[in-house]
């Protein structure tokens, strides 16, 4: 994916094959000879994580949909079936159900890397907006991967999220009657999530193929957050990214294999092992811990309608990053202010998760309103703002000079830069 | 620059003392239930056999009278993991409950002893047959009973869990519960059918205090006490919801120890690789 490519096999059979698809050209210009930055930290690893997250949940669930049945007498035995009767199935699925925690937990680390790091400034907005979709694309199939079991949480957070699109005045309730495939949330709904769930990771497939596409033709950025401008400054991906994208994977793994193994039941909620009962509401229903700052945000918002306005639009708000914040200088290192207010807007989203735990009551709406309030002020008040006012640090004259210091540098790159 | 930085410190301090009032806002309703240590706890956590058949032992006796399990299987009893059961003593006790079965040649639905591969039969033909018997309660299933309940951890407890590998709030609360009946305090008033009990959310509750001393006789001298069969009959309830925990927690701990060492591995690969590169 990064142009032309040089490389030419041993063997006579791939020369052969090479000639007419040239597919392991493209293999290596992608993952071996694609010069990666030198600077690049233990935070860039995200992405070759997220890769194996979704490998991982298209694996298991494959596996899970062999003995999965989507209706609504037969979900919650058939999972429970998977749990007691197929040979490791507690094992596939505890893997799969942890394996959208971890998903989550490295796409937050990832996107908040590219906040910190500016990683959407321009030429790389393409980039990110295709990851705005991407996560667009997992919290849907999320959302649906939950309903499946078809616990109390599963039906009843079926039933609030859907029930959001009924304040969209005049076409809401249609809207929410064509989701169900009926009058409530029934088996017409379970079946279409299930369908929908199976589809969804696939066309995240797709989308990562782009946004890897769009990565390799404008190149990562970096720590330093400045262009690479020598052949100094870059390392090739195979073996240096390659080696340490392993490492920082199989530590991932261990934080996986934790979950998994030891307290597999630890990120969900125990009220969906009750089976749904559409007579019998939870005291409180709250959704999986990776909507909880976005579920703050709806209900911080006295309205219905503007609840539902205000968590898309919290999410929206993200696409639109690279023209909000139109400062020049893309690492948050050279931005001093920048980056004391990109640790206020991380602590703001672990409030808001933390309050979408809570019950909407008191002190803790209050609260909501609040960090609401300044999640928004950040990106349509702060980030403008700082673009005018603050004044960055001198960068490094080179990716090449921030990592080795000036001494280390031949006297052609020192003068080339 | 340090006025912005006692800007920025502001603004972070009165977030920070806006969610320090939320915390101030939680009512504690239910008191949380105690502690317990569960042979199955812990990385290398094991059931005790004895315990479990101690519990089934209570199961059968007092909760089987109104609660099914209806997601396990009798020949789960003898699996690996389990109560530790031979062949012959399930077939024993799969043949004592009677199984709907049919319909025959005529037609017929018919009644036959239960065999290994079968489920515990329901108790009530449904559920409305179960409220009419119970004055409009049901009472559950508890075949997973042990992961469908838990207690609010609250902060920093529910972060030192993921540590500890902390994952027995549902015994604990099952535990509490059993041994939680009391008379209702001053000022509270039960309408018939109603219980008092400490830990349950909303202390009224419509199970009949289900344990007394003595009433399930165990055989192998471990005190007949309320605590002791809430004990048992809790970690039984633990092994139907979690079959399968014995070799869960064996098969992670041998993936961890591979993770480990091919972690370090790659650490060591990667080092090398870079040794000139920064």
């Amino acid at each position: 994916m990064s142009g032309p490519s040089n490389f030419q096999p041993k063997s006579p059979i791939l020369q052969w094959t090479e000639r007419r698809l040239p597919i392991l050209g493209l293999m290596h210009s992608s993952f071996v000879a694609y010069p990666t930055p030198r600077n690049l930290n233990y935070w860039w690893t995200f992405g070759g994580i997220l890769t194996f997250c979704l490998g991982v949940q298209i694996i298991t669930g494959i596996v899970l949909a062999m003995h999965y049945t989507p209706t609504v007498a037969g979900a919650f035995k058939s999972v429970e079936h998977i749990m007691r009767d197929v040979n490791y199935g507690w094992l596939i699925r505890y893997v799969h159900a942890n394996g959208a925690s971890m998903f989550f937990i490295a796409v937050y680390i990832h996107i908040f890397r590219g906040i910190y790091y500016g990683s959407y400034k321009e030429p790389r907005e393409i980039l990110w907006i295709l990851g705005v979709i991407l996560f667009l694309l997992m919290m849907a199939t999320a959302f649906m991967g939950y309903v499946l079991p078809w616990g109390q949480m599963s039906f009843w957070g079926a039933t609030v999220i859907t029930n959001l699109f009924s304040a969209l005045p005049g076409v809401g309730p249609k809207i929410v009657e064509f989701l169900w495939g009926g009058y409530s949330v029934d088996q017409p709904t379970l079946q279409r999530f299930f369908s929908l769930h199976y589809l969804l990771p696939f066309m995240i497939a797709g989308v990562v193929i782009l946004h890897v596409w769009a990565l390799h033709e404008v190149g990562q950025n970096n720590p330093a957050g400045i262009d690479v401008k020598s052949d100094k400054d870059t390392l090739p991906f195979t073996p240096y990214a390659t080696a340490k994208d392993s490492f920082a994977m199989i530590c991932f793994m261990i934080f996986f294999a934790w979950f998994v193994f030891y307290i597999p039941n630890y990120l969900g909620h125990a009220d969906n092992y009750i089976p749904a009962n559409p007579l019998q509401t939870p005291t409180h229903i709250v959704p999986e811990w990776y909507f909880l700052p976005f579920y703050a945000i709806l209900r911080a918002i006295p309205s219905k309608l503007g609840g539902v306005l205000a968590m898309f639009g919290s999410i929206a708000l993200l696409a639109f990053l690279p023209w909000l914040d139109r400062a020049k200088t893309r690492s948050a290192r050279y931005r001093p202010l920048y980056r004391q207010f990109f640790w206020i807007f991380v602590i703001t989203c672990i409030g808001l998760g933390w309050l979408g735990a809570k019950p909407a009551e008191g002190g803790y709406v209050i609260a909501s309103r609040i960090l609401t309030a300044w999640y928004f002020l950040h990106f349509l008040v702060v980030l403008p703002l700082l673009s005018y006012y603050e004044r960055p640090k001198p960068l490094p004259a080179s990716i090449a000079e921030s990592v080795l210091g000036k001494q280390a540098l031949p006297a052609s790159v020192k003068g080339s830069s | 620059m340090n006025k912005n930085t006692l800007l920025a410190l502001g603004i972070a301090s009165a977030l920070s003392v806006a969610s320090a009032s939320a915390v101030f806002a939680a009512d504690a309703h239910a008191p949380q239930p105690p502690r317990q240590s569960w042979s199955f706890s812990g990385p290398f956590g094991k059931f005790d056999k004895a315990q479990l058949q101690r519990g089934f032992k209570v199961y059968r006796e007092v909760c089987q009278a109104c609660h099914s399990m209806n997601l396990v299987a009798f020949r789960t009893l003898g699996q690996p993991g389990a109560l530790g059961f031979t062949e012959g003593q399930i077939k024993t006790i799969a043949a004592e409950y009677q199984i709907t079965d049919g319909p025959n040649d005529s037609g017929e639905m018919f009644q036959r002893p239960g065999r290994a591969s079968d489920f515990f039969p329901p108790i009530y033909p449904n559920e409305q047959a179960a409220r009419a018997t119970h004055n409009g309660a049901f009472p559950v299933d508890l075949s997973v009973i042990a992961k469908a309940r838990t207690f609010e951890v609250g902060f920093p407890g529910f972060l030192i869990d993921i540590v500890r590998q902390y994952q027995e709030n549902g015994v604990d609360y099952l535990h509490a519960l059993l041994t939680g009946y009391s008379e209702p305090p001053a000022g509270e008033t039960l309408s018939p059918g109603q219980h008092w009990n400490k830990f349950f959310p909303g202390h009224k509750i419509a199970m009949t205090p289900p344990l007394d001393k003595d009433r399930v006789e165990y055989t192998d001298g471990t005190p007949q006490t309320v605590d002791q069969y809430a004990r048992d009959v809790t970690a039984f309830l633990m092994w139907a919801a979690e079959p399968h925990l014995e070799a869960r927690k064996r098969i992670g701990f041998q993936v961890m120890i591979f993770l480990i060492v091919f972690a370090g591995l790659a650490y060591f690969t990667k080092k090398k690789i870079w040794a000139n590169a920064h």
